[in-house]
């Protein structure tokens, strides 16, 4: 029994077309159009701005390294630890980010404040807060997770290539020392420090639910 | 004779010179061509730094990296290739386009001895102090370039051949089998031409243009048929099935490296050269510049007479001027269509070759016979 056949309609050529010369003509014209608009671009240094104007006519590319294209505000980067008012990292070491991601990339190692700082019994430090980079797939999940708005991906930048593995294990220092795209080491959300009047003063140590 | 021996030798040494470096600075072209026409910016990151000096020259030192590279780079041979005819291939791969450059005129005829003077016919009895612009002038010359231009399809195929390699010997095939079939139609395009010069000396060719007319008016069918064939002849797009990368990596010269492989690329540059030299002499005039006889401007038409007499030396430079822009023409419009049109299928090739241009030469020259006869008036010429 014949299958199911499917006439293909055959495209409806002119003999002009046929023939192939005159269509060798007219794509020399569009090649020809365009070779001159890219050079009288480059002989008289009027290129478009390819970065503002990427549809405009003409030299459409970028020298990459020199200049670059904006990312996207939320285009998600290398990670940065956001900062409190005094310098320290804002993360409370609640252990969310590593728990939530996915490539299992973030190693964080808890610590107690000191008896006597007024964060003591309220929330802890991380004393080791390590992301190996190479592992990372840039999802993002740590930042959702983060409910304290410690960790962000808004540095604008990709990860750079190094020569030794062990320069993707970014630690702490380096972490805290990113800078977000705007230039800030900062979060703009409220923070409230144990001790502030906004504060509500629940600790884990005393209980208060 | 002192002076036939150092002019050949001059002549000789600048032709291969400026091949050579004419396919370094048509690798630089076609790149900036190309980039021109893609809308891109196109290479210009190397440098040449002296000092605070930066020089980028455009993209025209990417040219002399590429030299660099290729003759530092390793010199590798695979296992089980035949040494000697994979050795040999791209020497025979590169020759033979220089060679082809030997019997094309490029200038009128210098007489050292009257440079300064106004031309006049009788200096060419003393035949001892001409410089003819032409390497060698062969009573056979368009025949030695079939012959030469034929053997240009041995290093392509030796390569294929030697390189123990499945890719290569496809390659190496294609090759083989797409320059043979564009030679016959090469050749027979060719015919119509060598009727209505009644000769095949290049020299004379170009003598019977400026006396006449252009031979692509009077052959325009030829034209168009030696233009396809010499653009298949440099295996290049759209006729570049040869090292077609999709499917036979880069073909032929797969298992080639460094100075070699750059032996192949620069083989088929200076073939786009020599290929535009070809079509210029034949069909575009020489070094004729329209209006400019051996004596200088000459004007007469339209009721106006113009006459401006120039030393012979300028002539010469004129003449040769004008050969060296009209090939730079015609190697753009070649480089133009290499980055204008997809690659053919092969069948297409064959096709075209065999039932499109072959065809077309026959009547081309059974229509040239009937005009010619019909013109001397049914008389044998």
């Amino acid at each position: 029994m014949p299958g199911k056949t499917k006439v293909l309609k055959k495209p409806n050529r002119s003999l002009a077309e046929q023939a192939y010369l005159l269509e060798i003509a007219k794509g020399l014209g569009t090649t020809l159009k365009h070779f001159w608009q890219g050079t009288s671009q480059m002989v008289s240094g009027n290129t478009p701005d390819a970065v503002k104007d990427p549809w405009a006519d003409g030299i459409a590319t970028i020298s990459y390294p020199d200049e670059k294209r904006p990312y996207a505000e939320r285009w998600r980067g290398v990670h940065r630890l956001t900062h409190r008012d005094d310098g320290s990292p804002r993360c409370v070491a609640c252990l969310c980010c590593s728990t939530a991601c996915p490539a299992q990339c973030i190693y964080i190692k808890p610590a107690e404040y000191a008896e006597g700082d007024a964060r003591h019994g309220y929330e802890r430090y991380p004393e080791l807060f390590v992301i190996d980079e190479l592992r990372c797939i840039f999802c993002g999940f740590c930042v959702e997770a983060c409910p304290c708005d410690a960790i962000r991906m808004d540095t604008g930048t990709h990860m750079t290539a190094y020569d030794v593995k062990s320069d993707f294990i970014y630690d702490k220092a380096k972490l805290m020392s990113m800078v977000s795209q705007h230039g800030t080491q900062k979060s703009e959300n409220p923070r409230h420090e144990p001790g502030d009047p906004t504060h509500p003063g629940v600790d884990r140590l005393h209980g208060g639910h | 004779m002192l002076l036939f021996w150092i002019s050949a030798i001059v002549k000789i040494a600048l032709i291969v010179g400026t091949l050579v470096n004419m396919a370094a600075i048509l690798l630089w072209v076609e790149r900036k061509q190309s980039a021109m026409m893609q809308n891109r910016i196109g290479p210009n990151r190397a440098t040449i730094k002296i000092g605070s000096l930066e020089i980028r020259a455009a993209g025209l030192v990417h040219s002399i990296a590429d030299g660099i590279k290729m003759i530092w780079k390793e010199d590798w041979e695979p296992v089980g290739v035949d040494k000697f005819l994979y050795r040999l291939a791209p020497i025979a791969a590169l020759v033979p386009p220089l060679c082809l450059f030997a019997v094309i005129p490029f200038g009128p005829t210098l007489y050292p001895d009257h440079a300064r003077d106004l031309y006049d016919a009788s200096w060419a009895q003393d035949a001892m102090r001409a410089v003819p612009m032409q390497i060698t002038n062969l009573n056979v010359g368009v025949l030695y370039i079939f012959a030469v231009a034929g053997a240009g399809v041995i290093g392509a195929a030796l390569a294929g051949w030697a390189s123990n390699n499945k890719f290569s010997l496809m390659g190496g095939l294609r090759a083989a089998s797409q320059m043979v079939s564009y030679e016959v139609a090469m050749g027979l395009s060719l015919v119509g031409s060598m009727m209505v010069y009644q000769t095949v000396r290049l020299d004379e060719m170009v003598t019977w243009q400026t006396q006449h007319c252009w031979g692509i008016f009077t052959q325009p069918l030829a034209f168009v048929l030696f233009t396809t064939a010499a653009i298949a002849e440099t295996k290049r797009v759209p006729f570049d099935v040869p090292e077609g990368e999709s499917e036979l990596v880069a073909g032929y010269f797969t298992e080639y490296a460094g100075l070699k492989f750059g032996m192949f690329a620069s083989g088929e540059l200076v073939e786009v050269c020599t290929s535009s030299a070809l079509l210029v002499t034949i069909f575009l005039g020489g070094w004729q510049l329209p209006f400019v006889q051996l004596t200088g401007f000459e004007f007469h038409a339209l009721g106006i007479d113009l006459s401006w007499h120039w030393a012979h030396f300028i002539v010469v430079i004129v003449g040769v001027l004008t050969f060296v822009l009209k090939c730079a023409g015609l190697i753009f419009m070649q480089l133009q269509i290499r980055w204008t049109l997809p690659r053919f299928r092969y069948d297409q090739i064959m096709k075209l070759g065999w039932r499109m241009l072959l065809p077309a030469a026959l009547v081309n020259v059974l229509a040239t016979g009937m005009v010619l006869l019909f013109l001397n008036g049914g008389a044998h010429s």
